[in-house]
């Protein structure tokens, strides 16, 4: 029982909100003293992983392209291209990308990322949109937006990915099954993954539209205004 | 490899202007991804770092990080009017690059797979798209360097949390905390029932992904503990059990801070003032109602 020390510093580092990387690299090492780990031992395994998951960085490398876009104007244009889009709504936008993000993940190709495609491409999109249906949105909704752009990439790449059949997911189940005495192969796996790769799209989808009804109930005046200037004229 | 190793070192030299505990944050950051496999450029495995000394360094690391000693200065970004200009001249074919940049690697990774590996597809991917972006741009390599340091230390010390936080969890499967977990689990749960199994073994799941912040370490402790013996010893078809077992842990992942590369880099990312909870909050609600249809689904397609 001592044992989930480790456990309880992590929760109580983290409501205390403390340095997340001490926390966790204190939790790691009390938690292999208490197990009995000699410090060394301990310090083995943690290089050892921690090398071994160095691929989980890869981000990184992307970094310079973004940034040098980023330098010219790449999220100006983005709202610029989208504000010409009239019918476009946040809703409809965040629900168009989890389909494509869902259904990429599901053939395996890694179409998405909050580095490579939230950030640069959908976040500036749904900015746009908001702001040529609403005017000037308020702080508090603009953050719900930055919210929904980065629920959506999780939405599609997590429920998405284990349709495909070397996905690290498929491969895991079929591992771990395998040293618990079940044989399964990789190809029914990732057929077991197909429904909540289905659920997921209509989920998904539900709240964005909820989002924007609500932001149509917010602005309802604005967009009333909006709309009897354009008769005017 | 080598292209990795190429970016690496002009990760590290570039973070050697700013205050010294700063550079030495990421000076050993950069010494560990540089060269901790370094024999593996020639093919020898044993030329490397011992992964003790790793440790060692990783706890420097966090010792660094605690202290707040590391911190960025101002950066030289370019100004609003600039960018609107920029844009306006630019045009369209800004967004070439962003998108090349993934279906690159995409393409590459395709094709080349099996000889290349689909990590070295994205390092290819970046840079053929970081020559285009000068191209179109005309930026100059001191920018290129900048912005990156610009958007890297913004990400700041939390980008490199995923990685420390999956060495945690081997440091506890070494420690043998995943047995004492599910030994706890199964006290609560009465043999026998299939639906008590199953809402044991799917919240089971996402519980020990929220607070391991990984679904696949807690995949395989759950499993063995809850998953086999309370719903598949049952008559529960395995592979369908297992499937919506490990995507009940992703459900988890969706509401914990602890996964800290899907919900708390992307808060850093696009720049949020709630950098804990800021997607999170959003994600809660989506990920209760898939685990509960997750429990319905293999209550009624596992059996």
């Amino acid at each position: 029982m001592i044992k989930l020390i480790g456990v309880l510093i992590i929760i109580i580092g983290f409501i205390l909100k403390l340095d997340t990387l001490a926390v966790v690299v204190f939790a790691g090492i009390i938690t292999g003293l208490v197990a009995g780990m000699s410090f060394n031992e301990i310090m083995k395994t943690l290089g050892n992983a921690f090398v071994t998951n160095r691929y989980m960085s890869i981000f990184i490398i992307t970094l310079p392209v973004i940034g040098l876009l980023e330098r010219y104007g790449l999220r100006e244009r983005a709202s610029y291209l989208i504000s010409k889009i009239k019918s476009a709504t946040v809703g409809r936008l965040t629900s168009l990308y989890l389909i494509i993000r869902t259904l990429s993940a599901m053939f395996g190709l890694r179409i998405g990322g909050h580095v490579q495609f939230i950030r640069p491409l959908i976040l500036p999109m749904a900015q746009g949109a908001g702001e040529t249906r609403y005017g000037e949105m308020d702080e508090k909704d603009k953050e719900t937006i930055k919210g929904l752009a980065g629920a959506v990439e999780n939405y599609g790449n997590f429920f998405g990915q284990n349709f495909f059949v070397a996905s690290g997911g498929v491969l895991l189940v079929v591992g771990v099954m395998k040293e618990l005495g079940y044989k399964i192969e990789a190809i029914d796996a990732a057929k077991a993954a197909l429904p909540i790769a289905l659920i997921i799209m209509v989920v998904g989808t539900l709240q964005f539209i909820y989002y924007d009804k609500k932001f149509d109930i917010k602005y309802k005046t604005r967009m009333k205004m909006k709309k009897d200037l354009t008769k005017n004229i | 490899m080598v292209a990795f190793y190429s970016v690496y070192v002009t990760l590290k030299d570039k973070n050697h202007p700013s205050r010294i505990p700063t550079a030495l944050f990421w000076g050993i950051l950069g010494v560990i991804f540089a060269f901790s496999r370094f024999g593996m450029i020639w093919g020898n495995k044993n030329i490397k770092i011992d992964d003790t000394l790793i440790g060692y360094l990783i706890v420097l690391l966090a010792i660094l990080s605690a202290l707040k000693l590391v911190k960025y200065n101002k950066f030289n970004e370019s100004s609003k009017e600039f960018k609107v200009e920029m844009s306006n001249k630019i045009g369209n074919k800004i967004f070439i690059p962003a998108l090349a940049l993934a279906i690159i690697a995409f393409v590459v990774a395709q094709y080349w797979t099996k000889q290349l590996g689909s990590l070295v597809a994205l390092g290819i991917a970046a840079i053929a798209a970081l020559i285009m972006a000068m191209i179109i741009t005309k930026g100059k390599t001191k920018e290129v360097a900048e912005d990156s340091r610009r958007l890297l230390e913004l990400v700041g010390p939390v980008s490199m949390l995923p990685q420390i936080l999956a060495a945690l969890g081997s440091v506890f499967t070494a420690a043998g905390v995943g047995a004492v977990i599910a030994d706890g689990i199964k006290g609560f749960v009465p043999e026998g029932n299939i639906l008590f199994g199953i809402i044991a073994y799917c919240l089971g799941m996402a519980l020990f992904t929220m607070i391991m912040g990984n679904a696949f370490a807690a995949f395989a402790v759950i499993t063995a503990g809850i998953g086999v013996p309370f719903v598949i010893a049952q008559g529960a078809n395995p592979i369908i059990a297992s499937m919506l077992g490990l995507t009940s842990g992703y459900c988890g992942t969706l509401m914990t801070p602890m996964a800290a590369n899907f919900n708390i880099v992307p808060t850093a990312i696009l720049e949020m003032k709630d950098k804990k909870y800021g997607v999170i909050k959003y994600q809660l609600p989506v990920a209760i109602i898939m685990l509960v249809i997750h429990i319905i689904l293999m209550y009624i397609w596992a059996f």
